[in-house]
């Protein structure tokens, strides 16, 4: 999905997309070759993006990428969905926050989603604690921290929002 | 809009409260809306305006514009005579710190808004008892507050705020200077007890894990309120189920 939603942002060849998704998204480890190559397969086979004609030139494939009209669908649809809201999340949120930034689009009601999911999934832990046994207890309280933890996430990036939109644009 | 508010099925509601202190904006415009019987939380981050929304809600601040509604009447058309009568007929308070008379024992804390109220004094002092008995404080009566625990203090400040039966409480941060466990058990009291006297709550707090035991959950930013984050009930799934799924993901 990430690799579908940097190319939202122009028509790009696959060694792009990679040295993309390592300077963002890789921290520290980097997308082998093969698995973009594969990706791209697949999203094309279900016409989420079209490939171009090979350009001449150096390199094992010089195919531009370009999404097309169901994959920009695709990754509208997944920055609207909140993720479901449990432990080590932190890939997806900061996943969805820095491409919606990148694609100008409103992250900030993107986090209000997620807030609200969080929120409500709370409420719930908190009603299992209010008449559940102690075991259940235990399990909901470490739910509730954790939840807690990206909450308290969502609401510092929340305030650096317009930081952040300048670091992703200006890379 | 203009419907007012006790016909609509709420006690209290804001209505595009506007109060700044000097130059400094704490709402631009905040409404919120509380249903009888309702616990509301009001969550925000330090300096957004939630604190001044819980005053304007309980006629201790007057808004510069907008309405302040509870029960029919618009508490910021009443004059000051009027508003401190119903702070201390209709209104109970529980806030962060110093809200008891550390020289008086736990029972005259409690008992005092209703002395206040011209209870007499036998029946104050036996509603008092009996209130510090249901928050496990039977034994304290005749402490000081000044020699109780925190959580001890913050129930004693349940009791009294119970013992008057308010049509509504409001807390600021009541658990704010207690550790999580002793924090947990107060909002356990003071909702399970509030439900139970159908009281309304209005709960101000930054904490999103007190924030869960109300029925309804709103953001304040920038002195303006979010809509609902949270309404129980509006999730999908049962919560049984739910927290066993939770633990078979946290252990793969």
């Amino acid at each position: 999905m990430t690799l579908l939603g940097l190319l939202e942002r122009e028509p790009s060849h696959g060694y792009d997309l990679k040295r993309d998704y390592d300077a963002y998204f890789g921290r520290g480890k980097q997308l082998p070759f093969g698995q973009v190559y594969a990706t791209l397969g697949r999203l094309a086979r279900d016409g989420k993006v079209v490939a171009g004609g090979a350009e001449p030139g150096e390199g094992p494939d010089r195919k531009r990428y370009a999404i097309t009209e169901t994959g920009r669908d695709e990754v509208d649809a997944w920055l609207a969905e909140p993720a479901e809201p449990e432990p080590h999340l932190q890939t997806v949120l900061f996943a969805k926050v820095t491409l919606a930034l990148m694609l100008g689009k409103p992250a900030q009601a993107y986090l209000d989603t997620q807030r609200s999911a969080h929120i409500r999934r709370m409420q719930e832990l908190t009603e299992i604690k209010r008449t559940g046994p102690l075991i259940d207890v235990l399990l909901a309280d470490h739910a509730l921290f954790h939840l807690e933890a990206d909450l308290r996430w969502m609401d510092l990036t929340s305030a650096r929002l317009a930081e952040l939109a300048e670091a992703v644009r200006t890379p | 809009m203009n419907t007012p508010a006790v016909q609509r099925g709420c006690l209290i509601e804001a209505r595009d409260v506007v109060k700044s202190f000097g130059q400094t904006p704490a709402l631009r415009g905040a409404s919120v809306a509380v249903s009888r019987g309702e616990i509301l939380a009001i969550m925000g981050p330090s300096g957004s305006g939630k604190s001044t929304l819980l005053h304007c809600l309980a006629g201790i601040f007057t808004p510069d514009r907008g309405e302040a509604w509870f029960d029919g009447q618009r508490l910021d058309a009443l004059g000051e005579a009027e508003r401190t009568r119903l702070r201390r007929t209709a209104f109970g308070f529980v806030f962060q710190f110093g809200q008891l008379v550390p020289e008086l024992t736990t029972a005259d804390n409690v008992a005092l808004p209703l002395l206040l109220n011209r209870t007499k004094r036998k029946a104050a002092y036996k509603t008092a008892e009996a209130w510090l008995d249901r928050l496990g404080l039977g034994d304290k009566g005749g402490r000081r507050t000044g020699e109780l625990s925190g959580g001890e203090a913050q129930r004693v400040a349940i009791a009294r705020a119970l013992a008057l039966a308010p049509k509504v409480v409001f807390a600021d941060e009541p658990t704010g200077s207690l550790d999580s466990l002793t924090g947990e058990k107060v909002m356990d009291l003071m909702t399970g007890l509030a439900r139970e006297q159908a009281a309304t709550v209005v709960l101000v707090t930054h904490d999103a894990r007190v924030a869960a035991y109300a029925d309804r959950v709103v953001m304040v930013r920038d002195g303006l309120v979010s809509a609902d984050l949270g309404t129980v009930g509006s999730a999908a799934g049962s919560s049984r189920a739910a927290v066993t799924s939770y633990s078979a993901k946290a252990v793969q």
